[in-house]
């Protein structure tokens, strides 16, 4: 697998399918896990980072029965390519923006991404379209499991995984799930549904993780405790509230139809209209915009523009993307016009342009 | 100039103070509207240092702090001080070494001090090996920069060998 080719595919989170796939875009669950005879990131010398990552490297290789993972060197990767990884998701904006010896590990279909020297010395990922938390526990488990097998983790008797920051300690595990919610947005409900989920020890969280904005109505809901309670108790916990915040978006979304709310078709056809016709166009807007019309799409609103369109232009028309399918570096105000350009070429006539589209798969 | 959320020309430029960094933001008078009457998010969770230095206030009187606060882990070197400063630890005995202060900030954040999920499944090796080449790793790169290699290859050879009784 090669940076270059990854353009050419969706990745995992925007892939569009598994169950409840119009509102659940993905699942994804991390675990921190330490070696045991290196200090914690912030106290390791540069000897110290570089020895981590060529054991394990080592100890990973394909060739020992592990996962066939493919290694980049994120030290060694052009700012452009740290931040197409971070906008698939595939490592964190920590790791792209860090120092010193670090990697990420992938697996051809993007959905195991092992990145090593990020704030702990592994942290491993898996993301499955969709909503399917328990077969995503399963596959992380016995990754989890593979690695365990040929390193030794910092473990701790009673504390369980030991982790560099102590809110993550015990399990290491975040489980999150990220929803497309615009309906919600529209009917002024989501602030309401985020205080009831924090209420009960819930995160949520933007598209990028901790810190970061909402983009296009994507919110993350994930565990807050990892000390106390089982893994499979922290999927059960994430994994049933999941369903009534769909049931509030579908609510919301059947409420504005019902009520054939007129600024719904309005932000809708709007969004098309100007998706389609923009000479040049921010990032930020596109997304807003690009939201809008998927939920169209899933609500009949729009019948002419196919799912799989709008995901892909969802990633490939974010700053990095855009810049790696045009071949070269733009400036923001290039990019800007390349985007309006790249949005036009694709939203115009699905007949005639689909089927054409770079990376269609 | 146009409103970053809808199309129509944007009037209200908002400098947002509330991340990291200052943010411009450029809204028309509507959508500026909603921006600055939406209910305050409940936001993040609260800073893992902003808990440390919170439990603190309560427990410590300054001089025991300013103690506290010079205590130095013997494996891997870190201070109290910047633990929690950066609220990251540098090590795994640090877990042992700060339990008094660490034991009130987890159940502080997680309701609990006590694991209950999976475990490794191969025993744990001897956990003193894994502190003492942490410990001995520091060490060797201490000599290297006092250009004392003489000691520098003993340590070495030390880590060397209590890897290969680990690693046959």
């Amino acid at each position: 697998m090669i940076l270059d080719d990854m353009t050419d595919r969706c990745g995992e989170w925007l892939r569009g399918n598994g169950p409840e796939s119009d509102i659940v875009m993905s699942s994804r669950i991390r675990l921190a896990r330490n070696l045991a005879d290196y200090p914690f990131i912030r106290q390791c010398n540069d000897f110290d980072r570089a020895n981590i990552e060529t054991l394990l490297r080592e100890r990973f290789s394909a060739d020992s029965g592990f996962v066939d993972l493919t290694f980049i060197d994120v030290a060694d990767l052009e700012p452009v390519d740290r931040q197409m990884l971070v906008e698939r998701q595939l490592i964190s904006r920590e790791l792209a923006d860090s120092q010193g010896a670090r990697a990420v590990a992938i697996d051809h279909q993007e959905q195991i991404s092992l990145m090593i020297n990020e704030e702990d010395h592994i942290r491993l990922q898996v993301i499955k379209s969709g909503l399917d938390l328990q077969k995503t526990w399963e596959a992380i488990s016995e990754v989890d499991n593979l690695i365990e097998s040929r390193v030794n983790y910092a473990f701790h008797p009673e504390l369980g995984y030991l982790t560099a920051c102590p809110t993550n300690v015990g399990t290491g595990m975040r489980v999150s799930v990220m929803l497309h919610l615009p309906a919600l947005v529209i009917a002024r409900q989501i602030e309401k549904v985020f205080n009831s989920l924090q209420k009960i020890g819930l995160a949520v969280r933007g598209l990028h993780g901790e810190g970061s904005q909402s983009t296009g109505d994507f919110y993350q809901i994930s565990n807050q405790v990892t000390l106390g309670k089982s893994e499979e108790e922290l999927v059960e916990h994430v994994g049933s509230i999941v369903p009534t915040v769909i049931n509030y978006e579908r609510k919301a979304r059947d409420v504005l139809i019902r009520d054939g709310n007129h600024d719904l078709f309005d932000q809708v056809s709007r969004a098309i209209g100007t998706l389609q016709n923009a000479q040049q166009i921010s990032s930020d807007e596109t997304m807003h915009l690009l939201s809008k019309v998927r939920m169209g799409i899933n609500l009949g609103l729009i019948g002419d523009v196919e799912m799989r369109v709008i995901n892909k232009l969802f990633i490939n028309t974010q700053p990095a993307h855009l810049q790696k399918l045009s071949g070269g570096q733009l400036d923001q105000a290039h990019r800007n016009r390349e985007r309006a350009n790249y949005l036009h070429l694709h939203l115009k006539r699905q007949d005639a342009g689909s089927d054409t589209l770079p990376g269609n798969n | 100039m146009k409103c970053q959320k809808c199309d129509k020309p944007a009037t209200f430029h908002i400098t947002d103070l509330t991340g990291d960094q200052p943010q411009s933001i450029h809204l028309c008078p509507e959508c500026a509207k909603g921006f600055l009457q939406q209910e305050e998010p409940a936001g993040p969770p609260p800073k893992i240092t902003g808990v440390i230095s919170k439990q603190l206030k309560i427990g410590e009187t300054a001089r025991d702090l300013a103690e506290l606060d010079e205590r130095q882990c013997p494996v891997c070197g870190i201070l109290f001080y910047e633990f929690r400063q950066s609220g990251r630890l540098g090590c795994p005995n640090d877990y042992e070494f700060f339990a008094e202060e660490l034991d009130p900030l987890l159940n502080n954040v997680h309701g609990s001090t006590r694991h209950s999920g999976k475990r490794p499944v191969r025993g744990s090796d001897d956990t003193r090996d894994h502190l003492e080449l942490i410990k001995l790793r520091r060490d060797m790169k201490e000599a290297v920069d006092q250009e004392q290699y003489e000691l520098a290859s003993e340590l070495r050879d030390r880590i060397k060998q209590i890897e290969g009784d680990r690693f046959p």
